[in-house]
């Protein structure tokens, strides 16, 4: 497992204090627990106590669960039914002890925007065992209309092209769209609209609030080649630098990644519909293709323990293995 | 490089010269090493168009087909003068350029892939 924690994680120890202890949440993963900006993480042994809850860690105050890159409509290599996986992933949401608070999808929901995808997605989606879904769009979301079907079916009473926020016990929960209007020879784009909404959004908010933002591109430089960043994330995390706590929770690029940077801290979802490469070691992006008994090994949800009052957020990535 | 062309056409003449021995009308494709003027074709592989540059007469049609496991979105800088729908595996699009000039494009969902039209 720990092939899916790639570098950048900040190993000066400041307060570790309540270090969460959880093994196993489902099967196999990783657990990211921070500290006062600092991360750390150790690898969940596989099957042990698997009866454990996360939402039962100590202290923790509420949890919630990432879904990403379901990609209903794609058919091909290496998985011909993404619907499937999107079900056992629901499935697994499902066999927590004490349910999610709220789900969180980041994006591409569909694979080309199409009605019947999304009626598939949101039918399986109905089954999670939790109150309420937030999403934002991918770029395969809003592939017609200017994304205005998206709008009409997870975007109502949203802003712009969708972007929102809402609070949730003493946290702020921010969601971005970084799909839309994208220029020639650039990456993942948020525009001025959305950057000065956002900038009112947070203004009145005390710097010790815990603030918690989604977008589906990542909102930090991955790989530049490949399209993974977003050109005008300096500004959206400028308006975020006085807050003590800002966990980036994004999807896009169909595997974990994790950066800390201040207090600051980046985290990407597996998808649950198909793997992509590492960041330079294929000749594209595109889909990568595993043998299918490894499958599931390569799919995944992140459930998000968030602790209030000492700025610690605990991400468990789980695979569908 | 020059010795190369010159077998490629050499190639072509007899490939040209078979086809009409066995009372087929000769492929104009086949017999000039020229685009012709009916169109040009453009190959989306791997988040890349490739050629990157083409050059074409005015008149020309361009039609580009997608070979990716993903939809691309073929979209000229401005987005005005022609955008595709997506195109999924082995979708095509076209479009016909009629002035002389350089049209510069991309994918509208990928914008990290760039290329251009040359239009004489």
């Amino acid at each position: 497992m720990a092939d899916f924690i790639r570098d950048n994680i900040n190993k000066d120890g400041i307060d570790r204090r309540g270090f969460l202890q959880c093994m196993a949440w489902a099967g196999t993963g990783v657990l990211y627990s921070l500290h006062g900006g600092i991360l750390k993480s150790l690898p969940l042994m596989q099957g042990a106590a698997s009866g454990m809850d996360m939402a039962k860690m100590k202290g923790a105050d509420f949890s919630f669960i990432q879904i990403s890159d379901s990609h209903i409509g794609f058919s091909k290599e290496a998985n011909p039914d993404v619907t499937a996986t999107l079900q056992i992933a629901v499935d697994r949401i499902n066999s927590a002890a004490a349910p999610p608070d709220f789900l969180l999808h980041t994006g591409d929901i569909s694979q080309l925007s199409k009605p019947s995808e999304f009626d598939t997605a949101e039918q399986v989606l109905k089954g999670a065992k939790a109150s309420r879904i937030f999403y934002v769009p991918g770029e395969h979301d809003v592939l017609t209309d200017n994304g205005q079907q998206y709008l009409d079916r997870f975007g109502k009473n949203t802003k712009g092209n969708g972007w929102y926020s809402f609070d949730h016990k003493g946290a702020h929960f921010i969601g971005l769209v970084n799909v839309m209007d994208l220029k020639a020879g650039g990456l993942g784009s948020l525009g001025p609209d959305q950057l000065k909404w956002l900038q009112d959004d947070v203004r009145d908010l005390k710097s010790s609030t815990p603030v918690i933002v989604f977008a589906h591109i990542p909102l930090w430089t991955v790989y530049p080649d490949w399209g993974w960043g977003t050109d005008d994330s300096e500004h959206a995390l400028g308006y975020l630098k006085r807050f003590g706590s800002v966990s980036v929770l994004n999807g896009h690029i169909h595997q974990i990644m994790q950066k800390v940077e201040g207090n600051v801290t980046f985290h990407t979802a597996l998808s649950t519909a198909f793997p992509q490469p590492a960041p330079g070691t294929a000749p594209s992006p595109g889909p990568m293709k595993v043998p299918a008994d490894q499958l599931r090994s390569v799919l995944g949800i992140s459930h998000v323990n968030f602790v209030q009052g000492s700025h610690s957020l605990a991400i468990v990535d789980s695979t569908l293995a | 490089m020059k010795r190369n062309k010159w077998m490629i056409g050499s190639a072509a003449i007899l490939a040209t010269a078979f086809a009409l021995a066995a009372g087929a009308r000769p492929n104009p494709a086949l017999a000039s090493s020229e685009i012709p003027a009916s169109g040009a074709t453009i190959k989306i592989d791997n988040f890349s168009f490739g050629p990157a540059t083409i050059t074409i007469p005015a008149g020309s049609t361009v039609t580009w087909t997608n070979s990716d496991d993903v939809p691309h979105v073929v979209s000229s800088d401005d987005n005005k003068m022609f955008k595709s729908k997506a195109l999924d595996t082995d979708d095509h699009f076209s479009f016909t350029f009629t002035k002389p000039g350089t049209y510069n494009y991309y994918c509208a969902i990928h914008p990290k892939m760039t290329a251009k039209i040359v239009v004489q």
